[in-house]
C-alpha cells in the first residue's frame, strides 16, 4: 500500500489556475472604483446580449405619432417612450439599447484586431531585431506622429466612410501602443534565463515566441486592451458624429447624437442621452483598465 | 549638449520621411484617381484621360512621382485646394492661427485648474478632496468633447445666455487682421467692445478643448507629487522646521513638475485631434474645421496638406519637448 501518509494540503489539489484568479480578485477587489468599473461592464455586457429582449420598441420603428416625446418624467411624457422619442418618433430607449451592442461589438472588433496584429508585429521586431525591427518600429513612430482621430479619419477618407471602416480605422489607430508594448516586453523578457534555458533544451523561435515569452508579457498587454476599448468607443462616436462612421439609421451614439443636432434646444434629451451612454461606457472599461492595472501591475500602483 | 539636439533631429528625419510616403499614399490609395473624379459622371475618351494622366504625370512609376512630391514638398508646394482654388499651404497658414489660439487658451485652462487640483489631491491624498478630484478628472478624461461641448452650448449660451454659440468674434466688428490671433487684432484696434467679443467666444471653446488635457495633468500632477512627498528630501526640509506649503510649493513641487512638463508638451497631438470637434461644432474657423471640410468635401490635396502640416507640428513640438526635457532634467544624461 503506497498511501501517502500525510493528507496533500488544500491548496496543492486546487489548480493553479484557480488560485491564482483568487489572487487576482483579491487585488483587484481592493479598489472600489476598480469594483464599480467591473459592475458597470458586466450590466453593459448584459445589455448587449439580450438588447432583443430587454429593449421595448424595435429601434428603427418609427412612432409617426409620437415624434419627439419627452421622457416620461416630463410633461408630456409617456411611459410608454421612457427616455422619450426622436424626430422621427423612434424610441430613444430602445435605440440606446441597442447601440450598447453596436459599441461593445466595435469595441471588440477593433481591439482584436489591434491586438492580434500588434502582438504579432511587437513579438517579431523584439525577437528579430536588426532591420526588421527598425522599419515596423519607425512605422509605428509615423502613426503615432498623427494625432489619434485624425489617423483614423484619413484611413476613413482611404476606405470611404461606413461601420466597418471605422472600426478598420480605429484598429489602426491603436495599434502602435500594442505593437511598442509587446516589443518592450519581449526585450525584457528575452535576456532572462528560463528563455536561455528553453532555448538550450531546443525549442524554436516560433515556440520561443509564443510559448515560452508571449504569456509572461500578457499583463500590460490586458490592461492596454482593456483601455483601448474605451479608446475604441470613444472614437468609433466621434467618428461617428462627424459623419463617417456609422451611417443612419443605424442606432449608433455618436450618429445619433449628429442627427438630433438641430434640434437640440426643443428637445434636448436626444442629445443628451446618446452622450451620456457613451460617458458611462467609456468610464466603465476606464475604470477597469486603471483596476486591472493595479492588480496586475503592483509596480504601477500609486 | 549640442551632439543630443542634433541626435534627436537625426531620428526625427525618417519619421517625416515616412509621413510624407503616408501622406502621398493617401492620394494613390483612394479609390478612383483625381483624373477620374474630374470626369465626373460622364465619363471621358482613352485619348483625353492619356493626355491629362500625362499632364498630371500619373502616367509615371510611383518612385518617380514619390520623389516629385518630395520636392514640391520641400519647395513648400502642398498643391490645390479642389474647392477653393487657393494653395493648401497658404489656406493652411491663414487658419491656424485660430486653431492655435484656441489651443492655447485650451491648454492655459487645464493648467491653471489642473496642477492646482493635482497638488490638492496628492497632499489631501485619500480625502474626500482626493476623491473628488480623481473622480472628476476620470470623468472629464471619458468625455466625448462632442457632447461635452454641446452641453456647455446648452447651458451657458442656450439657458444663461452668457456666450455666444460660435464663430469667433461678433459679426458686427469688422478688425482687420494683422496677427491672426483674434484676441491681439482686436486688441491693437482699439476697440475694447471687439475685444470683449472675441474673449467671450473664445471661452467656451477652450473649457470644451481643455477638459481632457486638464485630467491628464489633474492625475499626472498627483501621481507625481506622491511620489516627490516621499522623498528623503522633503522629510529633511520639513525636519529644518520649514512650513508644510514652502516645503510642498518649493522643494516637491519643482521636481515634481518635471514629468508634468513633458506630459504636458505631450497633449499637442490630444489637443489636435480635440481641436477638429471643437471647431466643428463652434464652427471655429480653424485647420480642425477645414480639414473635415476637406474629407467630407473628398478635396484630397487639403486631406494630404493638412494630415502632412499637422503632423510635422506634432513630429517638431515632441523634438521641442524632449530638448526640453533634457534641459529642465539634468539627470538625463545626454551621453
Amino acid at each position: 500500500m503506497a498511501e501517502p501518509a500525510h493528507p496533500v494540503p488544500v491548496a496543492a489539489t486546487m489548480p493553479p489556475v484557480v488560485g491564482l484568479l483568487r489572487e487576482f480578485w483579491n487585488a483587484y477587489s481592493q479598489s472600489r472604483g476598480a469594483l464599480i468599473g467591473f459592475a458597470l461592464v458586466l450590466a453593459l455586457v448584459l445589455i448587449a446580449l439580450g438588447a432583443d429582449f430587454i429593449a421595448p420598441h424595435p429601434p428603427n420603428e418609427q412612432y409617426r405619432d409620437f415624434t419627439l416625446t419627452p421622457p416620461a418624467w416630463q410633461e408630456d411624457g409617456t411611459a410608454r417612450f421612457l427616455l422619450g422619442t426622436d424626430p422621427v418618433g423612434r424610441d430613444v430607449l430602445s435605440r440606446l439599447i441597442h447601440g450598447t451592442r453596436l459599441s461593445l461589438i466595435i469595441g471588440l472588433v477593433s481591439v482584436v484586431i489591434s491586438l492580434s496584429l500588434g502582438v504579432l508585429l511587437g513579438l517579431v521586431a523584439g525577437y528579430v531585431r536588426g532591420l526588421t525591427e527598425t522599419v515596423i518600429m519607425r512605422l509605428m513612430d509615423v502613426m503615432l506622429a498623427l494625432p489619434s482621430l485624425l489617423l483614423a479619419i484619413a484611413v476613413v477618407a482611404i476606405l470611404s466612410p461606413g461601420l466597418v471602416n471605422a472600426m478598420y480605422a480605429i484598429a489602426i489607430v491603436l495599434l502602435p501602443h500594442y505593437v511598442r508594448l509587446t516589443r518592450a516586453a519581449v526585450i525584457a523578457e528575452s535576456g532572462k534565463e528560463y528563455v536561455a534555458s528553453s532555448k538550450i533544451a531546443g525549442a524554436g523561435p516560433m515556440r520561443l515566441m509564443f510559448n515560452t515569452i508571449l504569456p509572461n508579457c500578457t499583463a500590460p498587454l490586458i490592461v492596454q486592451a482593456t483601455l483601448g476599448f474605451s479608446t475604441a468607443i470613444l472614437d468609433a462616436a466621434a467618428l461617428g458624429f462627424l459623419g463617417l462612421g456609422a451611417q443612419p439609421p443605424t442606432p449608433e451614439w455618436g450618429s445619433m447624437l449628429s442627427s438630433a443636432l438641430e434640434f437640440i434646444q426643443r428637445a434636448p434629451w436626444v442629445v443628451t442621452l446618446p452622450g451620456l451612454a457613451i460617458l458611462v461606457t467609456v468610464l466603465a472599461f476606464n475604470l477597469m483598465g486603471d483596476g486591472l492595472r493595479d492588480a496586475l501591475d503592483p509596480r504601477l500602483k500609486q | 549638449m549640442f551632439a543630443f539636439i542634433l541626435r534627436r533631429i537625426a531620428l526625427i528625419v525618417p519619421t517625416f520621411l515616412g509621413v510624407t510616403l503616408l501622406a502621398f499614399a493617401l492620394i494613390h490609395l483612394i479609390p478612383g484617381d483625381p483624373v477620374e473624379n474630374l470626369s465626373g459622371e460622364r465619363g471621358m475618351d482613352s485619348e483625353r484621360r492619356a493626355r491629362l494622366l500625362h499632364e498630371f504625370g500619373l502616367d509615371q512609376s510611383l518612385t518617380v512621382q514619390y520623389f516629385k512630391y518630395i520636392g514640391q514638398v520641400v519647395r513648400g508646394d502642398l498643391g490645390t485646394s479642389l474647392t477653393t482654388h487657393e494653395p493648401v499651404l497658404r489656406e493652411f497658414a491663414t487658419l491656424f492661427p485660430a486653431t492655435v489660439e484656441l489651443a492655447f487658451f485650451a491648454m492655459v485652462f487645464a493648467v491653471c485648474i489642473g496642477l492646482p487640483a493635482g497638488i490638492i489631491a496628492a497632499i489631501k491624498r485619500n480625502t474626500v478632496a482626493d476623491y473628488a478630484v480623481m473622480g472628476i478628472s476620470l470623468t472629464g478624461y471619458s468625455m466625448p468633447i462632442f457632447w461635452w461641448a454641446l452641453l456647455l452650448i446648452l447651458f451657458f449660451s442656450v439657458q444663461l445666455g452668457w456666450t455666444p454659440v460660435s464663430g469667433r468674434i461678433d459679426v458686427l466688428y469688422d478688425v482687420p487682421t494683422t496677427t491672426g490671433f483674434m484676441l491681439l487684432d482686436t486688441l491693437r484696434s482699439g476697440e475694447p467692445g471687439a475685444f470683449r467679443s472675441a474673449v467671450s467666444h473664445l471661452i467656451l471653446p477652450s473649457i470644451a478643448l481643455g477638459t481632457i488635457p486638464l485630467a491628464v495633468i489633474a492625475r499626472m500632477t498627483r501621481s507625481s507629487m506622491l511620489e516627490v512627498l516621499r522623498e528623503d528630501y522633503v522629510r529633511t526640509a520639513r525636519a529644518k522646521g520649514l512650513p508644510y506649503w514652502q516645503v510642498v510649493l518649493v522643494h516637491a513641487l519643482r521636481n515634481a513638475l518635471i514629468p508634468v512638463v513633458t506630459v504636458i508638451g505631450l497633449q499637442v497631438g490630444l489637443l489636435l485631434s480635440g481641436a477638429i470637434l471643437t471647431e466643428t461644432i463652434f464652427s471655429w474657423p480653424g485647420v480642425g474645421n477645414w480639414l473635415i471640410h476637406g474629407v467630407q468635401s473628398r478635396d484630397y490635396p487639403v486631406v494630404q496638406g493638412g494630415i502632412l502640416l499637422i503632423a510635422t507640428i506634432v513630429i517638431t513640438v515632441n523634438l521641442l519637448v524632449d530638448l526640453l526635457y533634457g534641459v529642465i532634467n539634468p539627470r538625463i544624461g545626454h551621453g
